[in-house]
């Protein structure tokens, strides 16, 4: 392989097979290693056509000033792509993100502002808007309502799957932004409309959801419902045991959020006579080392993630 | 045997403080509405003007949420667990 700059090596991912998860025999279960992007995540994907869609658009100078509200994957993967183009990043994260998130964010030339933990994601997101507010020469790419977020996976992970797999019949992802399902959810709806597609929720600690009103909730502009056939919430205790089972069974080191599309995929493997699932699996394990969540029981494991977002 | 509601920080004060109820099974429309009844607050706040489901309200039945399965129409039985969720941002973004 040969590429003419790093960014040549977005996407492409492999897809393996993690069939020992499966309890039927007529369904196979497959993993989209996202981890294998060149910062490690699926949101390569989605910096890289930001990116290149505002320089079309003419929004960015050499001397722009992105900011961004991430819980970490995103802000790595806009860093990696802007010192090279000559833009600063500002990234706004919650405080209780992984140390590694901002060791890379920094490592890359980006720079980080925190939000309060217990907001969440939210919290993120409402900051990056004051500050946006505050200081209008920001330029906020804003993954949560930039088309370009689900357009990449349209282009590029949704072809990806179907040409690796023709035979797929169902697509599991984790629920953040909504760029992925979105995505990869109408590209199937325009090529292969039976594809069930399948959003893996994560249920965060209580206190995430302690929102002074209703009205200060959110819901993604990029998400697209209309594409989802289910949405299923799972918790941190399951999502953080199937992570560990991933590597005992299948040496798949991967990230948290992995761990919830294969409880999904099992779940849904139960019910249908056969199929090839498809897992989305977001990162690797390696952003998360520090919370050294492998090695010990599941439930303990999963209380010290419960308020970092995975 | 009956349902488990669960109930969200936001909305506690709504049920004098409880983090859970207990319901009859049926349809989650009627299961909703016998607990509005007791509690008018909760019923106000989960459902907007026009009686459907507040924007920022996710309801789960058995993990699953209800806009992908019969919505308000959905059935709920004996043991299953119902979950009223604000919709927030999450996921490693």
């Amino acid at each position: 392989m040969r590429v003419d700059d790093m960014s040549g090596l977005v996407g492409n991912t492999p897809l393996v097979g993690i069939h020992s998860f499966s309890p039927n025999p007529n369904v196979r279960i497959w993993a989209k290693l996202e981890g294998q992007n060149p910062t490690g995540s699926v949101k390569d994907r989605i910096a890289l056509k930001m990116i290149t869609d505002a320089e079309e658009q003419g929004l960015l100078k050499p001397d722009s000033i992105l900011l961004e509200p991430t819980s970490g994957n995103t802000g790595i993967s806009l860093a990696f792509l802007a010192r090279r183009k000559g833009y600063r990043l500002i990234c706004v994260m919650p405080e209780t993100a992984s140390a590694e998130r901002t060791q890379m964010i920094k490592l890359f030339g980006g720079e980080v502002v925190y939000s309060p933990g217990i907001e969440g994601s939210n919290g993120a997101i409402n900051k990056a808007k004051q500050m946006v507010a505050e200081n209008p020469g920001y330029v906020m790419l804003y993954q949560y309502g930039n088309e370009a977020n689900p357009g990449s996976h349209y282009e590029t992970t949704g072809p990806e799957i179907l040409k690796d797999l023709p035979e797929v019949t169902h697509f599991i992802a984790g629920l953040g932004t909504g760029g992925t399902l979105t995505g990869v959810g109408r590209f199937f709806r325009d090529n292969k409309p039976e594809v069930r597609i399948i959003a893996a929720e994560p249920e965060q600690g209580d206190l995430v959801y302690g929102l002074r009103s209703l009205e200060d909730g959110f819901v993604p502009p990029v998400l697209d419902q209309s594409v989802l056939h289910s949405k299923i919430k799972v918790n941190s205790d399951k999502s953080v045991a199937y992570t560990q089972a991933l590597v005992k069974q299948e040496g798949v080191f991967a990230g948290i959020s992995c761990g919830a599309t294969v409880y999904l995929a099992q779940r849904m493997a139960e019910k249908v006579e056969s199929g090839d699932i498809v897992c989305l699996f977001a990162d690797g394990g390696w952003k998360y080392l520090s919370t050294d969540i492998w090695g010990i029981d599941s439930q303990i494991a999963a209380k010290r993630v419960e308020y970092m977002p995975w | 045997m009956s349902v488990t509601v669960n109930i969200p920080a936001v909305l506690r004060p709504a049920v004098g403080g409880s983090k859970s109820l207990e319901a009859d099974p049926g349809q989650l429309r009627d299961l909703l509405g016998n607990l509005g009844e007791q509690y008018p607050a909760l019923k106000q706040q989960v459902f907007g003007e026009d009686g459907g489901l507040h924007k920022f309200v996710n309801l789960y039945v058995n993990d699953e949420d209800v806009r992908y399965l019969e919505g308000l129409d959905t059935k709920v039985g004996d043991g299953d667990t119902v979950a009223i969720l604000p919709a927030v941002a999450g996921g490693a973004l």
